[in-house]
């Protein structure tokens, strides 16, 4: 935790890195406690949190309906047909990995970095990562058509004595986002454990107590225990930093291997671990900022918190600018003229409105954030945001269908048009996201709690005497 | 006298701890060095959150924990090489355009991901194994005021487990360093262990979920001659009627459709009528009405081996091997073929032969299906050959060949 982090000198090298903004308020361990446990803890959540649940678990309800049409009917119901076979379904794979890369990477590469700012957001964006998860998973899982052989994909010895061709990056694909996922939920999972011991504390009725008491697995907040938590969540950390990177690196292999062109460059890991990362982000500020407002966290997700989260998606727009301006001059500098014609098409062919679109929203919008007013106010920032969601679908898109839809073969360009069951599809993970983001608003801690309180002044030996509490102490 | 924990008049154990409690870290921390410095090994500090140098505070070692994690690391690394190189190189050589059937290059992802995935099971279940987590009962949760140590409280606690423990001595000391009432846990008596049914029945159930995966292991080891079961069907359930089925749809029931009235399927217009039937007119002809020679003979010789010889005999004396088969087994509904050289199959005429072997008699089936006009036509004549091989009088052999057979 972050308490790791900041090196051995106890008194003064503890303090220097300290900044009164993380939290705001005059905050004490037990207010910081009252305050996010009192989310969970009251009696009804407000009435806008049933008005979004309604609508969301509606949506996840036609999710479930669908991929039942679809698994019982078979892929047809979908647009994707000859030549474009990946449509939609991958477009929005692709879409929903990227967004979990942010709570892996705020979990992760921030605490490496020792930014003890992401302390009062990591356990959201976490949570957001791995609903992103279940929602990427989904689709690789009921593409395939016969969804009860998908077991064909994972290396079990079975009565056709075969096994799965481990040098297609299909196959790394399994291997990268089903590993991502479960180590997302284990390093979430164990962050958890010290935060449901403080609900089962706090729980009223046996019920609570018991199931938060079942899942804190018996924490007591012993030291010995708090030394091999922090180690494992240190190891933890340095693991998931390179897993995150490779997640995305991975996924761009399914097409940069292939030889189609717009496909085939060597570009694609960075650029898209860059616009994984400015689409995560975006994510997290769309959700974050109702949340904090609606649940009452203004005081520990402050404005701070939000700006440099605007302040890495300004920067990782700017690299996925840099990115698409590499890939012109390289179409072209290449002298491949199957390539240039594929850039060209992108720019000028019959999807250019996507395209353009796309660098409006991707490359242009996020500019705004060089403004101090645009970064901190509420209202602008989470428009640049959405509209950074809407561009990086549509990147995937651009990908995706444009470079499918006229290759080499001249007489096999095709055109695609989505079905109803695509849109309604795509519209109910959101669904499905959203359910999950909102019971796991009501009924786990949003903030860190134990981590939260590490960034206190008074968390530190030979702070101020009683900044900690109202007693005061007797050493 | 030392408050006790559990002010129930249940029965108790014994002492478990004695424990102080404070208001924050800086007290906490250093009551932990006193601690340590009067020699005691056997005690826990508990705060809501890791406080920053306890472990040096407290004398605690360094856990081993970043070794385990390297070891369950390099497992998962070299399992995963092992993996791919046995079942893409020697258990199911791929030949994918004349590349090495293993190189690293390719097998770098997934040895990374499986060595993450390894290493991170490592830290979870390691640090939690370490911990003694889960154990959702211990003595110090008697503690009256413990809920504030994952809130904002602070405790010590000097185990009696300790060498230097003494309960005098130790409060005391306690007593010197925290101004709140110093309080004794006992180990209750129950010691809130899972009742012996609960864990048999778990053990039951967990053999019972395990039967499965052994049948399914077990049967990977035994021959089977019965086709692979698979829940879903694909293609062995189509939406077709078979061969002979009923349908409904049709006024007369059948699901195989005859042909329509005034058609004639693709070759099979009969343009010669003894050709095709074997009659001229309403009678059978006698005369194979196509030309007789020695091509004509092998073809019919080599079709009649094929198709007739199994249940006629080479020869056509009705002792085939199927035949002799069925007279050993002694199968009761089994009727002899018959022998070609029975003076009422000689009488036959050649058309009748032909009409036999396209459209069967008695037991014997229909060759229609397999044997094609001319070659039917071919067997007849070799028929011929055979019967008259096997009937054969002086008058048969030329007169130039009687003197050298002595006749």
């Amino acid at each position: 935790m972050a308490g790791d982090a900041h090196g051995n000198a106890p008194a003064t090298a503890s303090r220097s890195w300290f900044r009164p903004s993380l939290v705001e308020g005059d905050q004490d361990f037990a207010s910081v406690t009252r305050r996010v446990a009192g989310v969970v803890e009251r009696p009804k959540p407000p009435r806008a949190w049933y008005i979004a649940i309604t609508i969301s678990g509606t949506l996840t309800l036609v999710l479930f309906s669908l991929v039942a049409y679809l698994i019982a009917t078979g892929v047809g119901v979908w647009g994707n047909n000859a030549p474009a076979f990946w449509g939609w379904d991958i477009v929005n794979f692709v879409f929903w990995v990227g967004i979990a890369h942010a709570g892996t990477l705020i979990s992760a590469i921030l605490f490496l970095l020792r930014q003890h700012w992401r302390t009062s957001i990591n356990r959201a964006a976490e949570a957001m990562t791995l609903f992103a998860v279940c929602c990427a998973g989904l689709y690789p899982a009921i593409h395939v058509g016969r969804i009860w052989l998908a077991y064909w994909l994972f290396p079990v010895p079975n009565q056709m004595s075969m096994w799965p061709n481990f040098r297609s990056p299909l196959l790394w694909d399994v291997f990268a986002v089903s590993t991502y996922a479960t180590v997302s939920a284990l390093f979430w999972y164990m962050g958890l454990v010290p935060d449901l011991a403080t609900l089962r504390d706090r729980a009223v009725t046996p019920l609570k107590r018991f199931l938060y008491g079942f899942f804190a697995l018996g924490w007591r907040g012993s030291s010995r225990h708090w030394h091999r938590f922090e180690r494992a969540y240190l190891i933890l950390a340095a693991l998931a930093t390179p897993l995150v990177l490779s997640v995305h690196s991975v996924v761009s292999f399914d097409f940069a291997v292939s030889l189609v062109p717009g496909w085939h460059t060597t570009i694609f890991p960075p650029y898209f671990v860059a616009g994984a990362i400015f689409s995560g982000f975006a994510m997290v500020v769309t959700i974050m900022v109702p949340a904090r407002q609606l649940f009452g966290l203004k005081e520990l997700v402050t404005v701070r918190h939000l700006e440099n989260m605007n302040k890495v998606i300004l920067a990782t727009g700017s690299l996925v600018g840099l990115a698409y301006l590499t890939e012109f001059f390289i179409a072209w500098y290449g002298g491949n003229a199957y390539e240039r014609f594929a850039f060209l098409n992108r720019a000028l062919g019959p999807y250019s409105w996507a395209y353009w679109l796309m660098v409006f929203c991707n490359v242009v919008a996020p500019q705004f954030f060089w403004f101090k007013r645009v970064r901190t106010g509420l209202l602008p920032m989470v428009a640049v945001a959405i509209l950074v969601n809407v561009g990086m679908w549509l990147e995937r898109f651009v990908i995706v269908v444009i470079s499918l839809t006229r290759d080499y073969l001249p007489t096999s360009w095709g055109h695609f048009t989505p079905t109803l069951v695509d849109v309604f599809t795509f519209a109910g993970t959101f669904g499905l996201f959203f359910t999950l983001f909102l019971l796991f608003c009501r009924f786990l801690p949003m903030v860190a709690i134990a981590e939260v309180k590490t960034v206190l002044p008074a968390a530190h030996p030979h702070a101020p005497q009683g900044a900690a509490g109202k007693e005061h102490a007797h050493a | 006298m030392l408050e006790p924990a559990n002010t129930a008049a249940a029965p108790r154990g014994k002492l478990h701890a004695i424990v102080a409690e404070f208001d924050d870290v800086t007290a906490v921390t250093e009551a932990a060095k006193r601690v340590r410095d009067a020699g005691y090994t056997q005690f826990d500090v508990y705060s809501p959150f890791p406080i920053h140098g306890i472990e040096r505070a407290m004398g605690v070692r360094s856990t081993r924990l970043p070794w385990i994690v390297l070891a369950c690391g390099l497992s998962g690394t070299a399992g995963a090489l092992l993996l791919q190189w046995w079942t893409n190189a020697v258990d199911y050589p791929f030949k994918i355009s004349g590349k090495p059937l293993f190189g690293i290059p390719a097998a770098i992802p997934i040895t990374f991901e499986l060595t993450v995935l390894f290493s991170a099971f490592a830290a979870f279940l390691g640090m939690f194994a370490l911990n003694r987590l889960p154990r959702h009962h211990h003595p110090i949760f008697e503690h009256p005021r413990f809920k504030r140590a994952t809130d904002d409280g602070f405790f010590l606690a000097i185990e009696a487990a300790d060498t230097r423990f003494d309960a005098n001595r130790t409060r005391e000391l306690l007593q010197s360093l925290s101004s709140h009432p110093i309080v004794a846990c006992d180990e209750p008596a129950d010691d809130g262990a899972t009742p012996r049914w609960v864990r048999a029945g778990l053990v039951s159930v967990a053999v019972v979920a395990l039967i499965p995966f052994a049948l399914a292991l077990a049967s990977r080891f035994q021959d089977s001659s019965k086709p692979p079961f698979h829940i879903v069907g694909d293609m062995d359930w189509q939406t077709r009627y078979r061969a002979q089925a009923a349908n409904p749809h049709y006024a007369d029931g059948r699901a195989m459709r005859p042909d329509v009235a005034g058609t004639v399927a693709f070759g099979e217009l009969a343009t010669d009528q003894v050709l095709a039937t074997g009659k001229t007119g309403a009678d059978w002809t006698t005369k194979i009405p196509l030309t007789v020679d020695a091509a004509l003979l092998q073809r019919g010789r080599a079709r009649y081996g094929i198709y007739c010889a199994p249940c006629h005999g080479i020869a056509g004396y009705g002792d085939g091997l199927v035949a002799a088969r069925a007279s050993e087994l002694q199968e009761p509904t089994w009727v002899p073929p018959a022998s070609l050289h029975d003076a009422v199959v000689r009488g036959r005429a050649a058309g009748q032969l032909f009409d036999t072997i396209l459209n069967g008699v008695r037991t014997m089936p229909a060759y229609g299906r397999q044997i094609p006009r001319d070659d039917a036509w071919a067997i007849v004549a070799y028929v011929r050959a055979l019967q008259r091989s096997q009937n054969a009088t002086t008058e048969d052999v030329p007169p130039a060949a009687r003197a050298a057979m002595g006749l």
